[in-house]
């Protein structure tokens, strides 16, 4: 039999234990983001332009294929990386070169960062490559947004719709 | 690591020493960490049951159906949730102290590496089902969840498509990558719940469900956290706005701020590190062990030892060599951790069979029972001082060498379970001392599982094989110490000798017979 001590021993036990458990099972609270800021997000996937051209092979090149390999024109499959930049008011945040995904580099390059700013008008400028030329952008676009404090800005590509766009 | 071992170990044992006196050793929930994981996981597994019963799986009606369980239906509904997550939050708590207290005490060592090993997964599994428990509430710590799991997904380079831009916007969500969520969060359990049998299919008796008096309280205590303090959601998710302030659970998601410190590659590269340094530590340093043997003109079949192994070692196959039993033990070597609580359930290990014959059916290969008997002879041939006094100590125990003196000597052992009850018998009739001591691990904390228990079963004749009656118990004292009590064991050890001195020499009370030649046929004692 046990001694009242040991039963409020044990309740002690008890209550400690449901206090740690509730407690942190939401508790402390986590800032994930200060509450006057907004949140911009630059996310897409896109291939990029086949690094070389395709080019026809010439028959010396096809009598050495085995007959079932055999196909006019030889198109390498690796991709160019992708060149992505991105302003906010002027000042340049990110400019990244993104390579294909895939062992053979012949898949889709996927983007994804994020930028915090403050609340109120800023200009965003986004621009790509994704061709093999040397100097310029394929896409670019540019737009004064105004976000609120908690809002999620999200930039998203998509080219059959003529490049960028904002979400 | 030998010192963190020493003192991590010492610390733990002071806690559960605290523990004991609240709730006694049979009841302290520090002996049965294991088998309340099992009891908070099978809480966890009926509370989700119930919820997943009116619990909607598209994404667009999950949050609402929640809240329905939460509030319209707080007396069930509510309730379940609540222990839902507590449990689970519990399962985490007992789940780590696991770990931490096999580590302290260096149970994962030899054939142990094989729960231990799995133990790791299952700590991933555990993780794997929080994690998608809360994704699938889609309030805002969902969608915090949500987006920062998958991003941090999305650093490996594995998956061809970006997993986070499902929840980029509204417009990208997916209604099927979320109802997937919901499966994975069944299958994963489901997948834990096999490797958590696979985990403990070497230990025999394996403790999975705690004592009765402690899994209703604990249960008691969850409802009452549930009712006070119920689980509830963070508002719904809204991709369009991020939350700048969240409630995370602490038990599952405390790696997850270091997403924001670090990038995803870094955080796998820990987490990985820190799984395979955990998936190693069995063998770090690789520990020699000794199994038992069996030695089959010695063995009669009687399976004493295969009931009594605590690590499911030993098997009970049909006879091989052509003597006139059933069958035969076989010993797997790969689960032998070397305990030697299979020769203490011996009948033929014996010591008063003649020296020259003295092989037990299974021995101990580094410890055989006829050293264990010349142990006694000199040891007992070096106490001068009477009470003269025989400890028997095990190898996990506390450190006892310095007590060695004219009055007393110490006799370890890997395990006390190791110690045949005719020992104490043979060594009170032959006077070769005038009290035995047995010490050790804590009671309900034996390294190896059963010894302890066994061994008290043996003595107060509740297991075979029993101490005879003859032997009076008075010469026998008992206190399992661990390594937190030596002063409390030093003190017990004062007041049994006290306690020998005011009784015969034992020589007086059973005169010491002369050996006979054939006295080992006898085998009285068996």
């Amino acid at each position: 039999m046990r001694n009242p001590m040991q039963y409020l021993g044990q309740a002690v036990a008890y209550v400690l234990f449901a206090v740690v458990v509730g407690y942190f099972s939401a508790s402390p609270v986590y800032r994930y983001l200060d509450p006057d800021k907004a949140l911009i997000k630059l996310n897409f996937s896109h291939a990029g332009q086949p690094k070389q051209e395709c080019r026809r092979y010439t028959q010396e090149e096809l009598d050495q294929l085995a007959p079932n390999m055999r196909r006019p024109m030889d198109c390498p499959r690796e991709r160019v990386p992708l060149l992505v930049e991105l302003e906010i008011n002027g000042e340049l945040q990110l400019k990244q070169s993104v390579p294909p995904s895939g062992i053979a580099s012949d898949g889709a390059a996927t983007v994804y960062e994020k930028f915090q700013v403050s609340s109120g008008t800023h200009t965003v400028s986004v621009r790509m490559r994704d061709s093999r030329r040397e100097q310029g952008y394929d896409y670019a676009t540019e737009k004064v947004v105004n976000v609120e404090s908690g809002q999620i800005l999200v930039i998203d590509f998509e080219p059959e719709t003529g490049g960028f766009k904002f979400l | 690591m030998g010192k963190v071992k020493q003192y991590g170990r010492y610390a733990f044992e002071r806690v559960e020493s605290l523990f004991d006196v609240a709730f006694g050793s049979e009841h302290n929930p520090l002996y049965h960490l294991g088998a309340l994981g099992w009891f908070f996981y099978w809480i966890v597994a009926v509370s989700g049951i119930y919820l997943y019963i009116f619990f909607d799986t598209g994404v667009s009606r999950a949050y609402e159906s929640v809240e329905y369980l939460t509030y319209e239906q707080w007396y069930a509904g509510g309730v379940a949730r609540s222990l839902h997550r507590y449990a689970s939050d519990a399962l985490i708590i007992v789940m780590m102290l696991h770990l931490v207290r096999e580590f302290l005490m260096d149970r994962l060592r030899g054939p142990r590496w094989f729960s231990w090993v799995l133990g790791t997964a299952i700590l991933w599994l555990v993780f794997a089902s929080g994690i998608t428990g809360y994704w699938i509430v889609w309030d805002k710590l969902a969608q915090y969840v949500a987006i920062v799991s998958s991003e941090w997904l999305d650093s490996l380079p594995l998956f061809g498509q970006s997993i986070a831009r499902n929840f980029l916007h509204d417009s990208t969500l997916s209604g099927r990558f979320f109802t997937l969520m919901v499966f994975i969060h069944i299958a994963v359990p489901l997948i834990l719940l096999f490797v958590m049998w696979i985990h403990i299919q070497r230990v025999t008796r394996p403790d999975v469900n705690p004592p009765r008096a402690l899994g209703i309280t604990v249960f008691a205590m969850l409802i009452i956290l549930s009712l006070v303090y119920p689980a509830e959601s963070q508002g719904p998710a809204d991709l369009s706005r991020v939350t700048s302030n969240i409630g995370l659970d602490w038990f599952y998601m405390a790696l997850y701020p270091l997403l924001d410190i670090f990038s995803g590659m870094t955080v796998w590269w820990i987490v990985g590190v820190a799984t395979v340094f955990l998936f190693f530590l069995p063998w770090m340093p690789r520990k020699k062990t000794f199994s038992a043997v069996v030695d089959l003109d010695n063995c009669n079949g009687c399976e004493r030892c295969a009931n009594d192994c605590p690590f499911n070692a030993i098997s009970m196959q049909p006879r091989s060599d052509g003597h006139p039993y059933l069958k035969e033990a076989v010993v797997s070597v790969k689960k032998c951790v070397g305990c030697g609580i299979c020769v203490g359930s011996c009948p033929t290990a014996t010591p008063f069979r003649r020296r020259s014959a003295l092989i037990a059916g299974i021995e101990l290969s580094d410890k055989p029972v006829m050293q264990l008997r010349e142990q006694v002879i000199r040891a007992s041939a070096a106490l001068t001082e009477s009470p003269k006094l025989l400890v028997y100590n095990c190898a996990a125990g506390p450190n006892l060498t310095t007590l060695t003196g004219p009055g007393l000597a110490v006799l370890t052992l890997p395990c006390i379970g190791q110690l045949p009850p005719s020992f104490l018998d043979f060594i009170i009739s032959r006077g070769y001392a005038d009290g035995v001591f047995l010490t050790g691990c804590r009671a309900g904390s034996c390294h190896y599982r059963l010894g302890i228990e066994w061994t008290e079963q043996r003595i107060k004749g509740q297991r075979d094989p029993y101490l005879r009656e003859r032997v009076p118990r008075e010469r026998i004292g008992i206190f399992w110490a661990g390594v937190d009590h030596t002063n409390v064991l030093l003190s017990q050890l004062n007041d049994f000798r006290e306690r020998l001195r005011k009784l015969q020499p034992a020589h007086k009370v059973h005169k010491q017979p002369a050996v006979k030649e054939d006295e080992d046929k006898v085998l009285d004692h068996a």
